[in-house]
């Protein structure tokens, strides 16, 4: 990337640790294949940077010297390491063309920020990472550093866990994809894997979104930025696809109502009565042009569902004004996508809205796994309220609190429950 | 790279078509013909189907104790029905063979191979 002039020097740095070096990892994890050595190398790289760039200053082609000093250290640890020995031989050809194609060229690949010479490079990458094989917190924590360039402190403190977990996470998903064979490459049917890495970006995104408790908001890392800041990458690596433009809409209108989903004191605030003023609109006109887009496409995808639904809210007017109908049948659409008991809640939900408390009640008497997930019972409790059956209210709300994971949500109920009397 | 496939499934007494019927021909046809693609695609180390489980011995051995007992090692639903050793490019290969076996309602699992002495 070009140097701005106002920029520090640690600017710089993190600019390029975050942006740079992903792509270079993805680069030159390809051409040797082996990720490990492409990992160690681009690490090695950034701490050259570190150590230099105060003394000599930032180079003016960050990307390209970044790009030359990771080359040359991978090829330094593939000499002087013993297990170089077999992997020189069988990465030889590799290593010609790395010889035989000069440095200029490598470089100025990664000289353009969104020059898509590497995306074919960094869509491996992502696929890895959100490769089934893995388990999902494998997979969170191996996109956040490898695709996102965040540290393993960082990714440790955004998930609250002891950054020691989170880098042996990592070095067993590393030693998995090394001993099981997975391999950086694109499959014919990309559809199905990058629902995959969609999964783990939103997962990422409501990790950060649901995130209620006040006193972490000061360290974490936001894992809403992030995840929107690899959706739209995502977009760009796999245009012809229209369910990352589809995620990346529904992030967005969630966004948009970030400030507004809780009060000065850490409160909840029900759609009905957060103040749409308040609501971003900048995001909602993005996130409307990002799907209106998307569905141009003509191969709806459960995330374009969702956004539509969202953005049914996000637009209306007044609570008042939203259209349950349309609504309740996107729903619909929806459950006949995913096999999930948690759309048949929300579509119990969308259809009290339309056809009466009773509609919803009975839609809900059909869902049976979902006993220990607090927010079925407080959906009972609030339906049962409505449809005047005070008791079963009570009942249902008592299941909601003791289930209930955070204390926003757990005052919420509390005063559902008090309005009952 | 070399892996072991495992075919977990459960056993149903009686399941399947009998030997001699067109239908246990024409199963065993679909067999052949996955073997010979795994032999002419030098994907082809070894494989074999097995006996049901009620003919399993477990043999137990601990310093100098032997305890033979019998059934397999896990008393579960699905049981090892058979195996495959494969020479795959990576995982993806591996699971793209697996998956073209014609066996349904089955799981796979799969299992890189460290070393092998004949290789």
């Amino acid at each position: 990337m070009t140097p701005r002039r106002d920029d520090t020097v640690e600017d710089h740095l993190d600019r390029a640790m975050r942006e740079d070096a992903p792509r270079i990892l993805s680069v030159l994890a390809s051409r040797f294949g082996d990720l490990d050595l492409a990992d160690e190398a681009v690490q090695d790289a950034m701490v050259e940077a570190a150590r230099t760039w105060p003394d000599d200053g930032v180079p003016p082609n960050v990307g390209g010297w970044l790009m030359t000093t990771a080359r040359r250290r991978a090829q330094d640890r593939l000499r002087s390491t013993r297990r170089a020995q077999d992997r020189l031989a069988s990465s030889a050809t590799h290593l010609e063309e790395l010889r035989e194609a000069p440095d200029v060229r490598l470089t100025d690949m990664i000289d353009e920020p969104d020059n898509d010479d590497t995306a074919d490079e960094r869509l491996r990458l992502l696929l890895l990472c959100c490769h089934p094989a893995l388990n999902v917190d494998a997979q969170v924590a191996l996109t956040l550093r490898l695709i996102g360039g965040l540290t393993t402190p960082e990714i440790a403190a955004a998930f609250l866990i002891p950054e020691a977990t989170l880098a042996q996470r990592i070095v067993r998903a590393k030693g998995k994809i090394r001993t099981a064979g997975i391999p950086l490459s694109l499959p014919d049917e990309l559809t199905d894997r990058l629902s995959a890495v969609l999964a783990v970006l939103y997962l990422i995104f409501n990790e950060g979104y649901l995130a209620h408790d006040e006193a972490k908001g000061s360290i974490r890392t936001d894992l809403v930025d992030e995840a929107i800041r690899l959706t739209r990458l995502v977009g760009r690596l796999a245009p012809g696809e229209p369910e990352p433009a589809g995620l990346l809409a529904l992030e967005l209108f969630h966004r948009s109502r970030q400030a507004s989903r809780v009060d000065a004191l850490g409160d909840l605030v029900l759609l009905d009565d957060q103040d749409r003023t308040s609501w971003d609109r900048h995001a909602i006109a993005e996130a409307n042009r990002v799907l209106a887009q998307a569905m141009a496409l003509m191969r709806p995808g459960p995330y374009q569902v969702q956004a539509m639904i969202a953005s049914h809210h996000a637009n209306a007017p007044t609570a008042q004004d939203t259209d349950w109908l349309m609504i309740s049948s996107l729903y619909a659409q929806l459950d006949a996508m995913v096999d999930s008991s948690v759309v048949r809640l929300n579509r119990a939900v969308a259809v009290a809205m339309t056809d009466g408390p009773l509609a919803g009640l009975e839609m809900l008497g059909h869902i049976t796994d979902l006993e220990d997930y607090h927010l079925f019972w407080a959906t009972r409790g609030e339906l049962s309220r409505r449809a005047k059956r005070d008791d079963d209210a009570r009942d249902a709300f008592g299941r909601a609190l003791d289930l209930v994971p955070n204390a926003a949500e757990r005052r919420h109920l509390e005063r559902r429950l008090a309005a009952l009397g | 790279m070399d892996y072991l496939i495992i075919n977990h499934s459960v056993e149903v007494e009686g399941e399947g078509p009998a030997p001699g019927t067109p239908e246990f021909q024409e199963m065993m046809g679909r067999w052949m013909a996955y073997n010979q693609m795994l032999i002419d695609n030098g994907h082809w180390i070894g494989g074999a189907s097995l006996t049901p489980s009620a003919a399993a011995t477990s043999v137990a051995k601990s310093g100098e104790s032997v305890t033979v007992t019998d059934g397999p090692f896990a008393e579960t639903k699905e049981q090892i029905g058979g195996y495959y050793v494969i020479k795959a490019d990576d995982l993806d290969e591996a699971i793209r063979l697996a998956t073209a076996m014609p066996a349904d309602d089955v799981v796979f699992e799969i299992r890189p191979i460290a070393f092998r002495p004949d290789a």
